[in-house]
């Protein structure tokens, strides 16, 4: 069942230079993408991409100068972008929760963490004082943090980054979330703490049903704990399909460049870098965003880039999504 | 069996915390490092990883232990004495815009360990610091820029640039691709690897990601709250980890690749503090197959078969092995 449809988004950050001229930073130029119970969509890309920016614009997170121009986001029907303040507020936090990628920072330092839970249960269910306390300390036994009861008298500055991560966790399924987006849920963490984290993420996505978007610049987490893969660049999605499918015979010279980038590529000797600076959103080219950094460009990459089909799940904006390996037959793919 | 360009023995690191107090950063520590040799350093954060390359360098001082660079003892040698020897040790930092001057011109950055080390005349000075742009991949027109002009990998590049430029003996690079993009950590990579076949110098590796660490290393050295539990050769180390903390680590791993099967041991609890270490083995706290002796005492060193020297009290009866659950 889909859970999520975003499509065609579009967000601009408007700001005015100093001679007051209008400036637009073209962030997200047209990402559509749905989210199923049950599955994890892990949305790679690298820094400026817009993968932030596409969890923020599908809550209404979003803050001037940055807006949604264009596009529209459907969460089990209801359309968000439109939606009244007070109506996404009763949504967000219950049955959207979101974790962000420093725990730290996102725990109010002032209140002990049990009663960070219990007042997020308190906002949106209306039930008892006791009914909300005894939530909390199921969920947080839910996520693995040991004597919930003592450490619901603890203040966020005590936990460690793992244990803060795990309140954090604890407090989205507080309200029963029905989708969850995780934003670089692990990237402060030891790799040893990161398998516990995903671990648990993965089992409680399974447990509750959830359908779930996981943000991140780590392959290695996308190619183990996820279903489907986003791959972004230049505010676009520029390859999407089953993780099996796209990690074994990737179409998009960009994701073929980033796959052929990790160590494990690299390591046998099929590496290709990919240099370049990212693109300027606020000039982008006509057509295709990476026709500067890529290798197969031609003049017919400067016109509007269809998505192309190349499998029914599997889709890549690239005029040669699917022909590249005939443009260059001596790097055909293993 | 040459000299090693780098032997360091017992080294230790303690940063006072107040009431009497220590971080024990660094834990007796032993370490050789032949020339033309790389030497990854992994561990988790807090593992004493960066405190052992800057004290190394001297840019720290160290509590305990001995240092030798080149055969020369240069742990109680002053200041005065070290800076000429910087010529022969240079390092890399993991963030390269903090790491550089933002009032300098790339070519003044990388001229000015040239300036500072080799008696070169102005006009060798400055062909100098063009073959080095070109050497480290950087278009000469970067070169009048200021580094806020510059990307983070134009800006690693200059600092390996710099590193380079008076032909070191020894490398230190401390996590030189973590605040990296993945891709151009790729390039940087490369990089490092061809610098390493063209100039012989033998470098410290020290990062947390084991992809990057076992593509670039010869010898590897694991590192659990500022103590060595497992060192050597990168390809017997990450074959057969013979250390129980090892095992973990490295199958806490995720390759990049859905095809590959991954089998783990996922450990409980986290990283102690290093102001009270746990007696014992340091790591029973956490160690599946620890029995009561881990606890009250100290794993000497032991070499296992495939060659790697380790720190634990189970490898004599082969209790050290952990048994892997595969994800599904």
């Amino acid at each position: 069942m889909t859970l999520l449809e975003v499509e065609d988004l579009h967000t601009h950050f408007i700001s005015r230079d100093i001679d007051n001229r209008v400036r637009i930073a073209k962030a997200l130029n047209g990402v559509s993408f749905s989210l199923q119970a049950g599955r994890i969509l892990g949305i790679v890309g690298e820094t400026g991409a817009g993968k932030s920016l596409t969890a923020q614009s599908v809550v209404g997170l979003l803050r001037p100068p940055a807006r949604i121009v264009a596009g529209s986001v459907r969460f089990e029907g209801r359309e968000l972008t439109t939606m009244p303040p007070e109506d996404l507020n009763r949504i967000r936090g219950a049955e959207i929760a979101m974790v962000v990628q420093n725990p730290r920072t996102s725990l109010d330092p002032l209140t002990r963490v049990g009663d960070q839970l219990v007042r997020l249960h308190q906002i949106h269910s209306g039930g008892s004082l006791e009914m909300s306390r005894k939530r909390a300390l199921e969920m947080m036994e839910a996520v693995g943090i040991p004597a919930p009861e003592s450490r619901a008298k603890s203040w966020p500055h005590e936990l460690s980054g793992g244990m803060a991560q795990r309140v954090l966790l604890a407090m989205a399924l507080m309200n029963g979330p029905k989708l969850l987006i995780a934003d670089e849920p692990t990237t402060g963490l030891d790799v040893t703490v990161q398998a516990q984290i995903l671990d648990l993420l993965r089992d409680l996505v399974a447990r509750f049903n959830m359908a779930t978007m996981i943000i991140t610049h780590d392959l290695g987490v996308v190619a183990h704990f996820c279903d489907d893969i986003a791959v972004m660049f230049g505010g676009s999605i520029v390859e999407s399909g089953p993780v099996a499918d796209v990690f074994a015979a990737p179409v998009h010279p960009y994701t073929r460049n980033l796959i052929g980038a990790t160590p494990e590529q690299f390591q046998k000797g099929r590496a290709r870098t990919l240099g370049g600076q990212p693109p300027d959103l606020y000039n982008l080219p006509p057509g295709c965003a990476l026709q500067s950094r890529c290798e197969f460009a031609t003049e017919l990459c400067r016109t509007p880039v269809p998505n192309k089909e190349i499998a029914p799940t599997h889709f890549a904006l690239c005029h040669f999504a699917g022909t590249l390996d005939e443009m260059k037959p001596k790097e055909a793919r293993a | 069996m040459t000299n090693p360009v780098l032997k360091v023995r017992g080294l230790c690191k303690h940063f006072p915390v107040g009431g009497k107090q220590f971080v024990n950063a660094v834990n007796h520590v032993d370490l050789n490092i032949s020339p033309g040799e790389t030497l990854g350093m992994v561990g988790e954060s807090g593992s004493g990883k960066s405190t052992i390359g800057r004290v190394i360098l001297r840019l720290s001082e160290p509590t305990e232990g001995s240092i030798e660079f080149n055969g020369q003892d240069i742990t109680h040698l002053p200041k005065s004495k070290v800076r000429p020897l910087r010529r022969d040790m240079q390092m890399v930092f993991q963030d390269p815009w903090s790491a550089l001057n933002p009032r300098m011109r790339i070519r003044d950055l990388i001229a000015e360990p040239i300036k500072l080390h080799m008696p070169l005349s102005r006009s060798e000075r400055h062909d100098r610091t063009e073959d080095l742009a070109r050497r480290v991949n950087l278009s000469t027109s970067f070169l009048n820029r200021t580094p806020a002009n510059l990307s983070g990998g134009q800006l690693q590049r200059v600092c390996i640039a710099r590193a380079i430029a008076t032909d070191p003996k020894l490398i230190v690079l401390d996590e030189p691709t973590s605040s990296l993009d993945m891709s151009v950590r790729a390039g940087i990579l490369e990089l490092l690897a061809e610098i390493r076949e063209e100039t012989k110098a033998a470098m410290l590796f020290i990062s947390h990601d084991l992809g990057t660490v076992r593509m670039i290393s010869d010898r590897i050295a694991v590192l659990y709250l500022g103590e060595v539990v497992e060192q050597g050769q990168a390809e017997a180390l990450f074959e057969t980890p013979a250390h129980p903390y090892t095992q973990a680590l490295l199958s806490a791993h995720l390759p990049a690749d859905p095809r590959i099967k991954v089998t783990r041991h996922v450990l409980g609890g986290e990283v102690p503090s290093p102001i009270a270490l746990p007696p014992g083995c340091k790591f029973h706290t956490r160690c599946p197959v620890a029995i009561d002796r881990c606890s009250s005492v100290v794993p000497g060193t032991l070499t296992v078969p495939t060659g790697q020297e380790a720190r634990c009290l189970r490898i004599p009866d082969g209790g050290n092995i952990i048994q892997r659950k595969e994800i599904a």
